[in-house]
């Protein structure tokens, strides 16, 4: 038997893996077993999964009248008819943007659709925020010096300073 | 670099966690993106650059900075694999991508990747079974990152990520466990079934042929929506129990109906590792097996869990050419693996005064 990743190499290594009732196996040659990381007991390895994600998904798309692969999230561009190929969203809002559609594969993948545990509180300092503010402030710099309005230059110098001092903070 | 780490054996190999006889080691990792961000995947250089800066500042705002940050810039490709088989990174990670990077801490329990499949993945790993105060570290640490980080959370699908296998808590747990006593009493099929049964995922490392390498498994939970972490914990640990439980009914049914037998099995296990010539890391994986099992018999005195881990974490390809200081090819390596294993073997338990002649040629 050929090896499933490659097609090339003979397959010596058989993996077994059992999820929720369904048996994954996968026939690999020695290189392709490595680069998954299953030559090693000790390494999490990469779960078979994505090979049940790829059916799940694809079964959305193909299914009769359905508008999957046309939909795509306005913020990473991605489009739904990708996923089956990666088995990744692009971004937090694609989960908005295919809503839906992965409401039926948590489903099925993960027996649940709704979340319990733990929830964030918002950040005390957020660095996100606070490194755009100043990205913003120094292209208001610019501007201002460009447009030779050094007084306003000034007072955005200022602002820029306190911003640091308080990320030191 | 990480000539200070290569000197000692990575703490989870000491064999002194709880359990350790029977649950080699405890992984827990949590998975968290940053808000508003692409994940890395989608994510260009440049951007993945502005998160492994982010992270690197909140990491070092929270205090818990008390270890190193490497990342793929200065890296070669030596201590790369290093890391992996360290296991503080995946194997594909900081291969190919710019902007990826890894948190260690001092004693190598907490790993932080920054950039792998999500923006981060924050792992902890510890000798024996240690579910709870693995998860403990780690959601410190996730707190402590998130007084200065936002993540991406949703009302319904709980934290985001890029995979959605890890949805929810993003939280995983897994055991590396050795079952000799229920593989040899026919019991492991029972044992996979009532597992995957359970919502849970069990996994064999099968060698060439349809052996399972080593009696070694891995057993995590599957599903990270719709339970809490509280309830992913206490279920593994509930089925954990379990197969500790019947794996030391199975071991104490050998040793009671097949003692001379199973006696004779780790004798002579012990016999080939202390005298081959030739030796393929498969071998090896199910010969330490048995020495395993006898050393937990305290039928092996002489030998210790410690040495039987080192022995094993030494045979791996990459460690043993680093061990030796030279590329060898497969051939080349079973020799040396062979020659390695002799003199681990060999060496006085504790440390104790080195032999002079060459160890195997002693008895």
């Amino acid at each position: 038997m050929l090896c499933q990743d490659c097609k090339k190499q003979e397959a010596k290594v058989k993996l077994t893996q059992v999820v929720n009732n369904q048996k994954v196996v996968l026939n690999l040659c020695q290189g392709c077993a490595e680069k998954r990381g299953f030559h090693n007991p000790f390494m999490g390895g990469v779960f078979p999964l994505s090979e049940m994600l790829a059916s799940v998904s694809s079964g959305i798309i193909e299914k009769k009248g359905s508008h999957a692969s046309s939909l795509k999230c306005s913020s990473c561009g991605m489009s739904f008819s990708e996923f089956p190929k990666t088995g990744r969203f692009g971004c937090g809002e694609c989960y908005t943007a295919f809503r839906p559609q992965i409401m039926q594969m948590l489903a099925r993948i993960q027996g649940a659709t709704q979340h319990k545990g733990e929830t964030p509180l918002p950040a005390k300092v957020d660095l996100a925020s606070q490194v755009k503010t100043e990205q913003s402030l120094e292209e208001q710099l610019r501007e201002a010096i460009a447009s030779e309005d050094f007084e306003r230059a000034a007072q955005i110098r200022d602002k820029i300073k306190v911003s640091k001092l308080n990320k030191k903070k | 670099m990480f000539e200070e780490l290569a000197k000692k054996l990575t703490p989870w190999l000491l064999g002194d966690g709880p359990q350790a006889g029977i649950v080699l080691s405890t992984r827990v990792r949590l998975a968290r993106n940053l808000k508003g961000m692409a994940f890395p995947s989608r994510s260009a250089t440049e951007q993945r650059q502005k998160v492994l800066d982010l992270i690197r500042a909140a990491l070092k705002k929270s205090g818990l900075q008390k270890g190193i940050l490497v990342t793929s810039a200065d890296l070669e490709e030596l201590d790369r694999d290093f890391l992996v088989e360290r296991h503080l990174i995946s194997p594909d990670f900081m291969r190919e991508k710019d902007g990826q990077g890894v948190y260690i801490s001092q004693d190598e329990s907490i790993s932080i990747m920054v950039n792998e499949e999500d923006h981060l993945r924050i792992q902890a790993l510890k000798s024996g079974f240690q579910l709870r105060s693995c998860f403990e570290q780690v959601s410190h640490l996730e707190k402590g990152l998130s007084q200065y980080l936002n993540f991406e959370h949703d009302q319904e699908f709980g934290y985001l990520t890029s995979c959605p296998t890890n949805v929810g808590t993003g939280l995983r747990g897994s055991l590396l466990i050795h079952l000799p006593g229920l593989v040899l009493t026919r019991k492991i099929d029972d044992f996979i079934t009532r597992v995957s049964k359970s919502g849970f995922a069990v996994r064999g490392f099968y060698g060439e042929g349809t052996d399972v390498a080593g009696n070694l498994f891995q057993i995590s939970n599957q599903n990270t929506l719709g339970r809490s972490e509280e309830e992913i914990l206490a279920d593994l640990e509930k089925l954990a129990q379990q197969v500790i439980q019947d794996e030391e009914i199975a071991r104490n049914a050998i040793f009671k109906d097949a003692r001379d037998e199973i006696e004779d099995k780790i004798w002579r296990s012990y016999g080939i590792l202390r005298h081959a010539r030739l030796l393929s890391s498969s071998e090896v994986m199910n010969l330490l097996s048995a020495l395993r099992l006898g050393v937990g018999r305290q039928i092996l005195d002489d030998l210790s869990l410690p040495i039987i881990n080192e022995v094993l974490f030494l045979c791996q390809p990459a460690h043993l050419q680093k061990y030796y200081n030279k590329q060898m090819n497969s051939q080349e390596r079973d020799v040396s693996r062979a020659e390695l294993v002799r003199s681990k073997l060999s060496a006085p338990k504790n440390g104790g005064r080195k032999r002079k002649s060459k160890p195997e040629e002693e008895n």
